[in-house]
Formats: structure tokens, C-alpha cells, sequence
């Protein structure tokens, strides 16, 4: 009964950060680019729908709503002011520009709205009882929403046309180009979805913790790029798949080992996987021509 | 990948000018060492920018040493900071340890440092070996794991010291404190887990900051440019190629990485004895980007670079204490402004014509060294 507990709350955690490593694993697909600013994307997504429900009073859907809106518009932002120049540039120049964009949102998140935690209600209270086990309708509704995430990438990007010039976009720019694609329309798009689901992610993220401050996003965004990686970077269920392992074994990790050290048993359970399988769980390796 | 052949050929009539760089940097960080210890002595310095002096020299250490991994190796590496924690933590246990029997403080800052600069190099050849089998952003994200992890690591350790030697426990499940090591009436209290080492005594010097320096500066440009560093190199330029012209891979890839963790130790070593109070978590990775930010700021290979932006940006945000909370804003903007101005096209025509000058001092030209992640 407690190991089924642990469980369902470790895939739980680990569906926020399959929803967190889904935007990631798509920016990276098509931008070849480490995002760390999508973690504080997160944050920013976390601290307005809180700023929506409690000083504008706004039912929570609404609440959601509006985060996806703003975090929508800040990520088409960040990528046609920084990262948009630097699309020739080499890949360290732009990690370092994220690295810039990440900080500069943290110091303005603090501020707005002061460095000091903030308390979070949960935007659904309450838990399911099933005979001695109770489980949070938080849980519940986030492994829902991340299936929900996931079912519609697979299908927007098989499916719609959209959706096939991201991935003619991810393969060859160039090609694309030739065959019509805008890939600097495509790109910004990418940006758009990652960050409405980074909006996404931060509600439930803040759900789980009841609290926000301005670095809330910076590890599980860390994590989540991990969760990406594990899973195969670029690929859309390995990101899936790689968020709900790295949960599980975080709260496994966090229950049966130690709590001090779970984190470190999540990056060494990552590091054995990358050394087996150097590609991610379920990653192409792609070997190199000469 | 064709650029990189082309940088690689027109190295060897630079030669003469490479060798007159590496005297210019010696001679510089000579002249910077006499004009701030004249101006120490004249009482000219402000107190704080004293205090900055010993964390100065360790960044410049740090990222001299993170260039030889990123500039010169092309690996991209965000676990730096993890050497600095193992070399910083060692180096006090040593330093602590031989208070009682070494009573000249120089030298046990000295058996600190190499006691550092030991921990640190094995620590790098047991990530190096299974991280540098690994590529691009794959490493990228590996080093990291490490840092975080040598970092809860050391959040868990607990030292002390007494007559019967030294006393460690993992404190893995949090319900072990100090009392537990079992020290006797005259041990010494050395890390205390998650408070880290506390009661520190701070031999570091500034000379001591400047002789490291130095060292670390022959070591570097010794081994940059010698039959070592150019097989390096070539790995940098081109794998594939320097593979099949009989170059061992893995032995060249360790040699950049293991040295640069050593001296990463050192500098950790110097920096943890600055402190009277240290706690793991200043060596997040928050710190290893810091650095990498010295790195590629200052440019890719370039050693003197990596002087002058560590020197630049460790100072910057303690000029910007006026702006007091926009200081980490204004840090950022700058940061990205850079970035673009070094790296974008419009902007790049632009500035040459305007600050042709300027634009030199840091310059992050990706096609002289490739980045890391370039190349996945």
C-alpha cells in the first residue's frame, strides 16, 4: 500500500516534468539549442496565474488560461530578441544568451514580485479515496493533462501540416527552406507551444509545492532537461517517458534511500543510462559520416 | 566541419606570435601582481576590494583551467564547480588537520593546495573516463549530473580531527550529527555536513593567488603548446581526422580533462582557506556556469581572455552595488547584449565599424574553437 503511494505520487511529479521536458525536447528538436531559460519560463507561468487568482480574483481555468497567454507571448519574445540573431552563431554563444535570458528573468521576477516564497493554493483541493489509498486530485488531473500533452504533440506533429514542417525543420533547415517552410515562423512556433506547456507545468508544479519564488523553476527545469535527455532528446513520447522514470525513481529514491541524497541517485541513475545507452532510452544514434 | 580544417592549417607560421602572447600574458599578470600589492601598501585599496583579491586569483584559476577544457579540449563542461567542492573541502581537511602539527601556516597552505589539486585529478579521472566516451550536449548534461552530485555528496559528510587521525561519517540519512564522529577533548570539528566547514583558519594570500597563478599559467600554456596540446587541439578540430592520423583519443581527452580538474582543485584549495565559513551549496552550478561565462566571454582558447573577464567580471557586480537591486539585471542585459553584439551578423557589422577596438577584447569567435555542443 505505501510502495503503490509512492508510486502514484512519483508519476505524478514525473508528469510535470514529461509535460516541462516536452517543450524542452521540442526547442531542442528544431532550435539545437539547451533552453535554460525554459525553467524560469515556469516560474513566470507560476506567478501569474497565482497573480490572476488572488489579486484579480479569477476562477483558476481562467487563471491557467492567461499564464499560457503571457508565458505564449514571453517565449515568441525571448526567442525573436535573443535567440533569433544568433541562429548562425556557434551553439556556446547561444547557451550563454539562455544562460542571460534565465538569470534576467529570475532578477526581474524578484523584482516584481520580492525574493521571499509565496504561498500557493492548489488550483483543485480534495483526494480520491480507494480503499486505505488517497490520492490528490492534483495528481490525478496532472497525469491526466500529461497524457492529454502527449497524445496531441504525437498527433500535431504527425498529423498536421504545421506539425510536418516542424519536423522537416528539425531534420534539415536548410532543405526545408528550399521546399517553402518558413523555418523562422516554424521555430518561433515551437517556442509558443514549449512555453504554453512550460505555463502549464508551472500551474501544477506550484499545485504540488504550494509555494513560488523567483528560483522555483531552475531544478526542475534541470531535471526536466535530464528527463528529456534520458528519454532520447528531440523525441516526443521519450521525453514522456523519460519525465515519469526520472519521478518515479525520485520518489523512490526520496522514500526507500535517502532523502538527502535523491537527487543525486536521479543523475547517477542517468549517467549509467547514457553510458549503456548513449542515444536516451529511445533516441536514435546517428552515426557520423565522414 | 570544413572551417575547422582551415584553422587547424594556418597555425604553424603563428608560431613566433602565439610565443610572444604567452610572454605578454606572463608579463602582464607580473605587472597586475606589483601594482595592486604597491597600491596595498600605499593603503590605496578600498577594504572590500581587498577581500575580493584571494576570490579574484581563484577565478582566474577556475576558468584558465574550464578554458582548457571548453577552448581547448572542445568539450563543454558545467560541472566545474564540483572539482573546485572536492579540492576546496580537501584542502581544509588537510590544511586543518596538520594545524596542530605544522605550525608554518605557507606550508600547509602549500600541502592544502597540492592535497586539493590530488583529490580533485582523481575525482576528474573517475568522471572523466566514462564522461568522455560521451558527446556534445550528452557530456554537457553529464558533467552537470556530477556537479550536483559531488555536491549532496559533500552536503553529507561530516569530518573531524584528533589524535587518532582523521574521522569521517555519510551522514545518508540525515540523523547523524557531529557528536557521532567520536572526537576526543582536543579534536577539531573540521565539516559539519550541510553547514559545511565552519571556524576555518584563513591562511590564503594574495601572493599565494598570485604564485598559483602563475603556475597554473605554465602548466597551461606549456602543455597548450607542446605535441600534447596540439594532438588536443586536433581533437577539438576534427575527431574523426585526428583519430585516423594514430592520435589516442581517450589518453588526450583525460590528460586536458584531468589536469583541468586538478587545478580546478587547487583553486578550490586556496578558496575554501579564504573563508572562515564555507557551505557546499556555494558550489552549485550556478557557480559552473559563472565560470564558463569567463570562458566564453573572455574567448574560446584564449587564455589572457580568460584572465581579463574573470578579473572584469568578478569586480563588475561589486562596482554595480549602487544599483544595488538591478545590479544582477543590468548583469544579464549585459550578458545577452554581448552575446549578440559578438555574435550576430547585423550587429557584428555594425560594431566593427563603430568599436573596432573593443570588440577584440571579447571576441568569441566560434570558427577558431568550436564549442562543446556544437557538434553533437
Amino acid at each position: 500500500m505505501e510502495f503503490l503511494s509512492y508510486l502514484i505520487s512519483g508519476v505524478s511529479l514525473g508528469s510535470v516534468y514529461a509535460i516541462i521536458a516536452l517543450g524542452y525536447t521540442m526547442v531542442y528538436g528544431i532550435a539545437k539549442m539547451l533552453n535554460f531559460a525554459h525553467g524560469d519560463v515556469i516560474m513566470v507561468g507560476g506567478y501569474i496565474s497565482l497573480l490572476a487568482m488572488t489579486s484579480l480574483g479569477l476562477p483558476w481555468p481562467v487563471a491557467v488560461i492567461l499564464a499560457m497567454v503571457v508565458c505564449t507571448v514571453l517565449g515568441v519574445v525571448i526567442e525573436g530578441l535573443a535567440y533569433r540573431p544568433l541562429r548562425a552563431a556557434p551553439s556556446l554563444a547561444v547557451l550563454i544568451t539562455a544562460i542571460g535570458v534565465s538569470y534576467f528573468l529570475q532578477n526581474a521576477a524578484q523584482l516584481l514580485w520580492g525574493a521571499s516564497p509565496r504561498a500557493y493554493t492548489p488550483i483543485v483541493s480534495g483526494a480520491l479515496s480507494v480503499g486505505r489509498l488517497s490520492i490528490s486530485y492534483v495528481s490525478l488531473m496532472t497525469i491526466a493533462v500529461c497524457i492529454i500533452v502527449m497524445i496531441a504533440l504525437t498527433v500535431f506533429t504527425g498529423k498536421s501540416k504545421m506539425g510536418k514542417a516542424m519536423r522537416a525543420c528539425s531534420e534539415d533547415k536548410g532543405a526545408a527552406q528550399l521546399m517553402g517552410i518558413n523555418v523562422n515562423r516554424t521555430i518561433s512556433l515551437t517556442f509558443a507551444i514549449g512555453s504554453a506547456l512550460a505555463a502549464v507545468a508551472g500551474v501544477l508544479l506550484c499545485s504540488f509545492n504550494t509555494s513560488l519564488m523567483p528560483t522555483t523553476g531552475s531544478m526542475p527545469g534541470i531535471k526536466a532537461f535530464t528527463a528529456a535527455v534520458f528519454g532520447g532528446i528531440g523525441s516526443i513520447p521519450g521525453a514522456f517517458l523519460g519525465g515519469i522514470l526520472l519521478g518515479v525513481i525520485e520518489a523512490m529514491a526520496k522514500a526507500y534511500i535517502s532523502t538527502q541524497l535523491a537527487n543525486s541517485i536521479v543523475f547517477a541513475v542517468l549517467i549509467i543510462m547514457l553510458l549503456v545507452r548513449p542515444a536516451g532510452l529511445l533516441g536514435k544514434f546517428v552515426p557520423e559520416k565522414v | 566541419m570544413g572551417k575547422k580544417i582551415k584553422s587547424a592549417a594556418n597555425r604553424a607560421p603563428r608560431l613566433s606570435k602565439a610565443a610572444k602572447i604567452d610572454y605578454a600574458t606572463y608579463l602582464g599578470v607580473i605587472l597586475a601582481f606589483a601594482v595592486v600589492t604597491v597600491l596595498g601598501s600605499q593603503g590605496m585599496l578600498t577594504r572590500s576590494f581587498q577581500g575580493q583579491l584571494v576570490p579574484i586569483c581563484c577565478y582566474i584559476v577556475m576558468a584558465i583551467s574550464l578554458n582548457l577544457t571548453v577552448g581547448v579540449l572542445g568539450e563543454l563542461s558545467l560541472g566545474h564547480a564540483g572539482f573546485m567542492s572536492v579540492g576546496a573541502f580537501s584542502g581544509i581537511v588537510a590544511a586543518m588537520s596538520f594545524q596542530a602539527s605544522i605550525p608554518s601556516e605557507p606550508v600547509r597552505l602549500v600541502i592544502a593546495l597540492c592535497v586539493g589539486a590530488a583529490c580533485a585529478a582523481v575525482t576528474g579521472l573517475i568522471v572523466g573516463v566514462p564522461v568522455l566516451r560521451l558527446r556534445g550536449d550528452y557530456l554537457a548534461i553529464v558533467t552537470l549530473a556530477f556537479g550536483e552530485i559531488i555536491k549532496e555528496l559533500i552536503n553529507c559528510l561530516i569530518v573531524g580531527h584528533d589524535e587518532n587521525g582523521l574521522h569521517v561519517i555519510f551522514n545518508f540519512d540525515g540523523s547523524k550529527t557531529i557528536s557521532d564522529l567520536g572526537l576526543t577533548e582536543n579534536g577539531i570539528e573540521i565539516i559539519k555536513g550541510a553547514q559545511g566547514a565552519t571556524g576555518t583558519d584563513t591562511i590564503a594570500s594574495f601572493t599565494a593567488g598570485f604564485i598559483l597563478i602563475m603556475i597554473t599559467l605554465v602548466i597551461v600554456l606549456n602543455l597548450v603548446r607542446s605535441r600534447s596540446g596540439r594532438a588536443i587541439m586536433a581533437l577539438r578540430d576534427n575527431r574523426i581526422a585526428a583519430e585516423s592520423v594514430g592520435i589516442n583519443v581517450t589518453k588526450y581527452k583525460l590528460m586536458a580533462f584531468v589536469t583541468s580538474a586538478a587545478l580546478a582543485g587547487a583553486a578550490g584549495a586556496l578558496y575554501g582557506l579564504n573563508f572562515s565559513n564555507l557551505g557546499a551549496s556555494k558550489f552549485n552550478f550556478n557557480t559552473s556556469i559563472l565560470i564558463l561565462v569567463f570562458v566564453v566571454l573572455g574567448g574560446l582558447g584564449k587564455i589572457w581572455g580568460s584572465i581579463i573577464a574573470a578579473t572584469v567580471l568578478t569586480i563588475l557586480p561589486e562596482a554595480l552595488r549602487g544599483f544595488e537591486d538591478y545590479r544582477m539585471l543590468v548583469y544579464a542585459i549585459v550578458l545577452i547584449l554581448v552575446m549578440l553584439a559578438t555574435n550576430s551578423p547585423q550587429a557584428k557589422a555594425v560594431f566593427s565599424r563603430s568599436v573596432g577596438g573593443v570588440k577584440g577584447i571579447f571576441a568569441c569567435k566560434g570558427n577558431k574553437a568550436k564549442g562543446g555542443a556544437a557538434n553533437g
